[in-house]
């Protein structure tokens, strides 16, 4: 076994952070407990600066379980930043709500060290490992809120679909190594590539139900149905947490395992694949133009964003790589923006997300509503912003690829997407009423999250080409 | 000749917006005065462009090129033509005037002016793109402004009129994206370069697909690329039957919203057949011209007039009116003769100063009566008389008089139209006498006869609108008399897109 532990120092460096953090709120007291959260943001820069300084590096370690590459690298990347956001964004909530914030912290950073193992995961076990990780510490994220029924529930319902996947996942790993007996991914990688007879058939079943624990993860249809309840009931800005950072790890380990380790099975897996992405982005549109809350639109949206990326996947090769990587960094920022905005609409413990409360809110915090109007846009693919590069991408991939009905079908859904997106603009800068001035979060940190997002969000959309850079560097060193 | 004074049209309304939104909010006299500023500069720069076109030569001027998403050749590509070079006047001129027609907003003036800033930048980015990918990115940014002011500003119903034009103009422009990635997958190397496109156009197949409704059709890859764009410029124009957001847009929206969109963005739809469908899918334009240009244009004419007759609100009246006078635009662009295309672009330009005065015209008024009931006025003539003096010149221009623009170009129009298509001139000439009809029917209504005692005090037209009404009035004038001074600027590059076409035209 080598030795080199270079390749664990990001995973470490947050979980590190969130066993300080845990320790430290046993013994300090509950005003100071705001230093907290300052001390997870440190913890997190540090891990982003050692993501910097680490990049181009390709190493493997403890048996080529964990490798850690370019790949590894952007995603934790977006991690890092997206549960710094939520730290920041959190800051004044947790108090308002009464979530207790130590805690609150610590399960940031361990769901994120879990991601940053997922991500790394050259080994279907330790990818497992990191899932779990991730996943429990999110399940009792989503139910921190422990005066609110809702987000029992949510926690309740995420749990059991969380564990239900999973099962599906260990089962299909199961039988992945029935049939190649192997766990590593390089190892079932060169089994795939003997050219021999036949493959066994569980091969295939092994295959298929990974799929089906993947589908879950990231909210495709039909496997679709946790996700409203679960992220209206969340925490608002762990809702946020979940939509980004949750799907991005998701995909980062389809994408590595599937596209990449698994490619042989291509040809098998790719008709399932494309109704999945066609049924994923109409039915998440269609059921998004529907709701009454904005939150839950957003959840339904965050929906639709899954089929656009799996576009990406069904496109392959490495354009489809790259765009999925670089849609992943383009949605961030405007699904995360528009939960924060959401956040900023808490009045003490009474969330505010319906449309209605977003009336008239163009005139009473100009910023904000534009901020949010960004994000719209956005996501609804407006150029010149991110959303619409990551779709351009996107698109352009899968024509490259030879999806052209793909392509179009995504560019109608995008449109057919206009319509709820719109409506909270339109809620904002053409309704009156709404919620009123006080009852506002107003925290400097929250604003300041927003803020990022937004600069994010444009900065993505006019200058996308360092990032696409990155993503093709990401994806190029998987091989 | 390489330039950066494209760049700097464009982009000085952008940082102009800017700088209005880090002004404080309530005072509304500085940004008022900040946005005339920032209009001036392209202004003073369109006057520079004009006076230095080359009208001599075919290809692009004033160009600036740089990389700007290498990875998949997009660039910054701006210049302009002689088919541009009239409608980027046109924008710097409307654009100045329309921020003095904005004075009288008082809700939210700081996001007004910005969002007018940006509109402005967006429409001067449309007309000088000639990079593909540039050209959708201005074209989707001009959108938003404009949904915002209809949405915001507009009147009693302006949250239906808003969303209607921006579901319209979306449709649009989806299908737009479309034919630009078609093409760009289809031009070797793959690039959004308009200019290497144009070069290429030949490789565009028109073989007939093999499945229907294409086989039937006869319909080739070219072709089907026609039809998304065209789909998508006929939104804007707006030709029939995809004309039906405009009134209710026009209605809703404030004055100076108005006259920029029928001023500057009902000629992005022509200026893009003539910029992309012509040059780029010249075998497919051949073929459809005579049906989804000639006749269409025709009907729209008719249509468009019959529809300003039975209306009784003035500002409808007027919006349909552009209906009928953007169907001579499609007519001249079809008949692929000297005059015929000169025409239609004269046209493009006619109408934009025209229909500015026009929609200024039923501004005041509106400001005064708070009502544009064609039937609720009467003899104003009496009471207004310098305003009724400058109302009868833009309305004579529009039916047009002798003398005064609107004449120069609907003739050209109908002479060139003749040559090919005798039926399409005379549909459009019997446009000429619906258009006189219902014009002096409104004028008789509104500004002769008895005068309504309601307005036997209403004020007379003050300083400021005269001041947005008089560039206008003279420019109409001028171009009555001596057209050249716009013709020269268009003909080599006209000329030249005729020649295009020719060659593939049915026989």
């Amino acid at each position: 076994m080598d030795a080199s532990l270079i390749p664990l120092l990001p995973g470490a460096q947050v979980l590190l952070t969130a066993l300080v953090v845990m320790l430290l709120d046993l013994f300090i007291d509950e005003h100071e407990r705001g230093l907290l959260a300052w001390i997870s943001l440190l913890g997190l820069a540090l891990c982003g600066a050692e993501a910097i300084l680490l990049w181009g590096s390709s190493e493997g370690t403890f048996g080529d379980t964990l490798l850690l590459d370019n790949f590894a690298l952007f995603f934790t990347q977006i991690f890092i930043a997206v549960a710094a956001l939520t730290v920041l964004s959190s800051m004044r909530y947790v108090r308002e709500t009464g979530i207790h914030e130590g805690e609150f912290y610590s399960l940031i950073l361990f769901a994120t060290t879990g991601m940053i193992v997922m991500a790394a995961a050259n080994d279907l076990m330790v990818f497992f490992l990191g899932l779990e990780t991730m996943s429990v510490a999110v399940y009792v994220l989503t139910g921190m809120w422990r005066s609110s029924a809702r987000s029992s529930e949510a926690a309740m319902k995420y749990f059991l679909m969380g564990a239900f996947a999973t099962g599906f996942l260990l089962y299909g790993i199961a039988l992945i190594y029935g049939a190649t007996g192997s766990t590593n991914l390089n190892q079932i990688s060169a089994y795939l590539l003997e050219p021999q007879g036949q493959w066994p058939p569980y091969l295939f079943v092994g295959g298929l139900l990974l799929l089906v624990g993947f589908g879950f993860k990231v909210g495709a249809v039909p496997f679709h149905f946790w996700i409203p309840d679960v992220y209206e009931g969340a925490p608002t800005p762990v809702t946020g947490f979940m939509a980004v950072a949750v799907k991005a790890a998701a995909f980062a380990a389809w994408a590595r395992i599937l596209m990449h380790e698994l490619s042989p099975l291509d040809s098998d897996w790719a008709l399932p694949l494309r109704v999945l992405a066609i049924a994923t982005m109409t039915i998440g549109n269609l059921l998004a133009i529907s709701q009454p809350s904005v939150k839950r639109m957003l959840a339904y949206s965050s929906i639709a964003h899954a089929g656009y990326l799996l576009i990406g996947i069904v496109a392959g090769e490495e354009w489809g790589s790259t765009s999925l990587l670089f849609y992943l960094a383009t949605y961030a920022p405007a699904t995360f923006g528009a939960f924060a905005v959401i956040t900023l609409l808490t009045e003490q413990d009474k969330p505010k997300e319906d449309y209605g409360h977003f009336a008239g809110l163009g005139f009473k915090r100009p910023f904000v509503a534009m901020a949010m109007s960004l994000f719209m846009l956005s996501l609804a693919g407006f150029p010149p912003l991110a959303g619409f590069t990551g779709k351009f991408h996107i698109f352009r991939s899968a024509i490259i690829a030879g999806h052209t009905d793909l392509a179009i079908i995504g560019v109608l859904n995008s449109l057919l997407s206009v319509i709820y997106y719109l409506r909270v603009i339109v809620m904002m800068y053409m309704n009156e009423g709404g919620v009123k001035g006080k009852s506002f979060i107003e925290s400097p940190y929250l604003y300041t999250a927003v803020g990022l997002a937004a600069a994010a969000t444009i900065y993505l959309g006019v200058l996308p080409m360092r990032t696409l850079e990155w993503s093709r560097s990401a994806f190029s060193s998987l091989f | 000749m390489e330039h950066n004074v494209l760049t700097y049209m464009i982009f000085i309304p952008l940082a102009g917006a800017v700088v209005v939104l880090l002004l404080p909010s309530q005072s509304y006299h500085l940004i008022r005065w900040v946005s005339a500023a920032v209009t001036v500069p392209p202004l003073l720069m369109a006057s520079w462009l004009y006076a230095n076109f080359d009208t001599t030569t075919v290809g692009f001027q004033f160009v600036q090129k740089a990389a700007w998403i290498p990875a998949y050749n997009i660039q910054y590509f701006v210049g302009v033509d002689g088919v541009s070079i009239s409608m980027v006047l046109l924008t710097a001129l409307l654009s100045f005037l329309c921020i003095f027609a904005s004075f009288g907003i008082d809700k939210a003036v700081k996001g007004y002016f910005a969002l007018f800033l940006l509109l402005d930048a967006g429409m001067m980015g449309v007309f000088c793109a000639l990079d593909f990918f540039l050209f959708y990115i201005f074209w989707e940014v001009m959108l938003l402004p404009m949904y915002f002011l209809i949405g915001i500003w507009g009147g009693p119903r302006r949250e239906y009129a808003a969303i209607k034009f921006f579901l319209y103009t979306l449709f649009g422009s989806v299908l737009m994206l479309l034919a630009i990635l078609a093409l760009y997958f289809n031009t070797n190397p793959h690039t959004f370069d308009m200019t290497v496109m144009m070069a290429q156009a030949k490789n565009y197949s028109t073989q007939s697909l093999p499945f229907w409704p294409f086989n039937e059709l006869r319909w080739g890859f070219q072709h089907v690329v026609w039809m998304a764009m065209f789909i998508g410029f006929a939104i804007k124009i707006p030709a029939f039957p995809f004309h039906t957001w405009l009134p209710d847009a026009h209605v809703e929206a404030p004055t100076a919203i108005s006259v920029i969109l029928a001023g500057v963005l009902l000629k992005m739809g022509t200026y893009g057949i003539l910029r992309i469908n012509y040059p780029m899918l010249p075998v497919a334009t051949a073929d459809m011209a005579y049906w989804l240009l000639g006749a269409l244009g025709a009907w729209n004419i008719i249509y468009g007039a019959l529809c300003a007759m039975a209306q009784t609100d003035l500002k409808k009246l007027v919006a349909y009116s552009s209906v009928s006078h953007m169907g001579y635009v499609m007519l001249g662009m079809a008949s692929f003769t000297t005059q015929g295309i000169n025409g239609a672009v004269l046209q493009m330009f006619n109408h934009g100063t025209i229909t500015a005065m026009l929609f200024l015209l039923v501004g005041v008024i509106y400001d005064r009566a708070h009502h544009r009931n064609i039937e609720g006025f009467g003899g104003l003539a009496a009471v207004m008389p310098v305003y009724t003096g400058i109302t009868a010149l833009a309305f004579f221009a529009s039916m047009g008089l002798p003398g005064l623009s609107g004449f120069i170009s609907e003739v050209l129009v109908l002479l060139g139209v003749w040559q090919k298509y005798p039926g399409l001139a005379i549909l459009g000439a019997t446009g000429v006498i619906l258009t006189a009809g219902y014009l002096l029917w409104t004028v008789q209504r509104v500004y002769l006869g008895p005068t309504n005692e309601k307005y036997k005090t209403i004020p007379e037209i003050d300083g400021r609108e005269i001041f947005t009404l008089v560039p206008l009035g003279a420019i109409v004038i001028l171009v009555g008399v001596y057209p050249s001074v716009v013709l020269d600027l268009l003909r080599t590059s006209l000329d030249n897109l005729n020649q295009i076409i020719i060659p593939h035209l049915p026989s």
